[in-house]
């Protein structure tokens, strides 16, 4: 069955036209909503055409590690439920959850979006941890990039709560979490010889290979991850990040 | 953005910008299994062992169109200063996945179907690019087990420390404090296609291209490494 729907995947391509009506590097249409829940630091829904996810922020006191005394810390993790897709099932993260959620921490963490410093409660004993959770509500291919762009979405709103020395009042606010950087993530796939921007399911399905990278508002490139089973060029990785380049200010654009 | 105090002008261990660290490798190394190597680069050391092709249980996971190959990456807990609890981890599971889509590329295992090729990687020593050293390893594995293959796998990590573009970062670099970038890339030299490509931290796309090529020249220098490795063990036999 994979070898009849790529066929006619690639019958289409060849035509110079994608199953989705889009041009190669076209993005769908994308929604931002940050009406989602109210007991959330920040919270952001986000929809790649009929692809959705949900990142919400919690903060917590914690312990800074050893190493690094007077710095918060980030930790991301992604929950790819069953309600999204037949291909998820419950039980513990899947490989391809701990690879979205490492992925979406290394674009925030090596852009140094968040000022970890500005974390710090008191040096060696607290710290700010910053909770940051995916989940996904509908996969239509490409929830890298939506998740990466929920999760900046989300991390604008955030303002932290009160802390008094012992317990956290979530009711009360005291500043937003100052930002340092923009930084989202935009996914291209090969095909045969095409390459296809955020690619729905069937194309990420019946892809070669897959570059994410993750583009701050200076052009930077502060992540990188390649994905699936056949290999790049250097010519592709070279229009990958171009076409990533251009599109990253588009996503860029949609957040407030 | 770089000034001079925080440039990297010099590598801290006298390398040039170009230069890999001091290469060893060695096939057969667990005897027992199918096919295995040693890779050492600089104080980074990683070993492989390949088993199989053999049969895929539990039955339901066997593909009839031909084997799969399955990776394990694995980092010992004394492999670095501060112990690493044993079992999996999230940082080695993304590895592995990765691994396995490094070394997928250059292997053939249409013949065999309904079967799995295990693939063993443990890092015995860490000093950085140890993905890098466990795919040069794993690929070496494979080819000394018989698998059919391709091409072999070439990995290497670039990136920029401190302003400077350079090659085979060792962990002082990874860690440098004024700005590190780290890229690890692997190559199947023969027609310089690229089966691994990841990035931590900023680098501008020109800097991007030009690691590539860096990583690339640097990828023939290591599949020198690799095929003396294996034409080695026939020399005294």
């Amino acid at each position: 069955m994979d070898n009849i729907s790529r066929e006619y995947l690639i019958k289409f391509l060849d035509k110079g036209k994608r199953i989705n009506g889009r041009k190669f590097d076209e993005l769908r249409e994308i929604e931002v909503d940050y009406n989602v829940s109210k007991h959330a630091e920040g919270a952001a829904r986000i929809k790649f055409g009929d692809t959705e996810v949900i990142v919400g922020v919690k903060l917590e006191v914690g312990e800074p590690f050893p190493d690094k005394p007077d710095e918060g810390t980030i930790i991301v993790g992604a929950e790819m439920l069953p309600l999204s897709s037949a291909e998820f099932e419950p039980g513990p993260p899947s490989v391809d959850s701990i690879e979205l959620a490492r992925v979406v921490d290394r674009a925030i963490r090596e852009s140094k979006a968040i000022d970890f410093k500005k974390l710090c409660i008191t040096k060696g004993e607290k710290v700010w941890m910053v909770l940051i959770d995916i989940y996904t509500i509908n996969d239509d291919g490409n929830l890298q990039d939506a998740s990466a762009l929920a999760t900046l979405a989300a991390l604008k709103q955030v303002k932290i709560p009160r802390y008094d020395g012992k317990k956290v009042d979530y009711s009360e606010k005291t500043g937003k979490l100052p930002l340092l950087s923009m930084p989202v993530e935009c996914s291209v796939v090969k095909i045969k010889d095409k390459l296809l921007s955020d690619p729905c399911f069937e194309e990420e399905k019946m892809m070669d290979a897959r570059l994410t990278v993750g583009v701050t508002e200076n052009n930077e490139i502060c992540a990188m991850q390649k994905g699936g089973k056949k290999v790049l060029t250097i010519e592709d990785v070279n229009e990958m990040i171009e076409i990533s380049l251009k599109n990253s200010e588009k996503l860029r654009k949609l957040l407030k | 953005m770089v000034t001079a105090t925080n440039a990297y002008n010099k590598r801290m261990d006298g390398r040039n910008f170009d230069e890999l660290r001091e290469i060893e490798a060695k096939v057969g190394v667990v005897k027992s299994a199918d096919g295995s190597a040693m890779f050492k680069i600089g104080d980074t050391i990683a070993i492989a062992a390949v088993r199989g092709p053999r049969d895929l249980y539990p039955r339901f996971m066997q593909n009839p169109k031909g084997g799969i190959l399955r990776c394990s990456y694995n980092m010992m807990s004394f492999s670095v200063d501060e112990r690493i609890r044993p079992g999996p981890s999230r940082r080695s599971r993304e590895i592995t996945l990765v691994t396995e889509n490094a070394l997928m590329p250059a292997v053939d295992l249409s013949e065999f179907p309904n079967s799995v090729v295990d693939v063993f990687i443990e890092i015995v020593q860490a000093d950085a690019g140890t993905r890098c050293a466990g795919i040069c390893a794993a690929s070496l594995a494979l080819a000394d087990a018989g698998i059919p293959m391709r091409d072999l796998v070439c990995a290497v990590s670039v990136g920029k420390v401190g302003g400077k573009i350079l090659v085979d970062l060792n962990k002082y670099e990874e860690d440098y404090e004024d700005g590190s970038s780290d890229m690890p890339v692997a190559f199947l030299p023969r027609r310089n296609e690229i089966s691994l490509l990841q990035l931590d931290g900023g680098m501008k796309k020109e800097e991007i291209l030009n690691a590539l090529e860096l990583a690339k020249k640097s990828c023939v220098e290591i599949l020198e490494v690799q095929r003396n490795a294996l034409m080695g063990k026939y020399k005294n036999g």
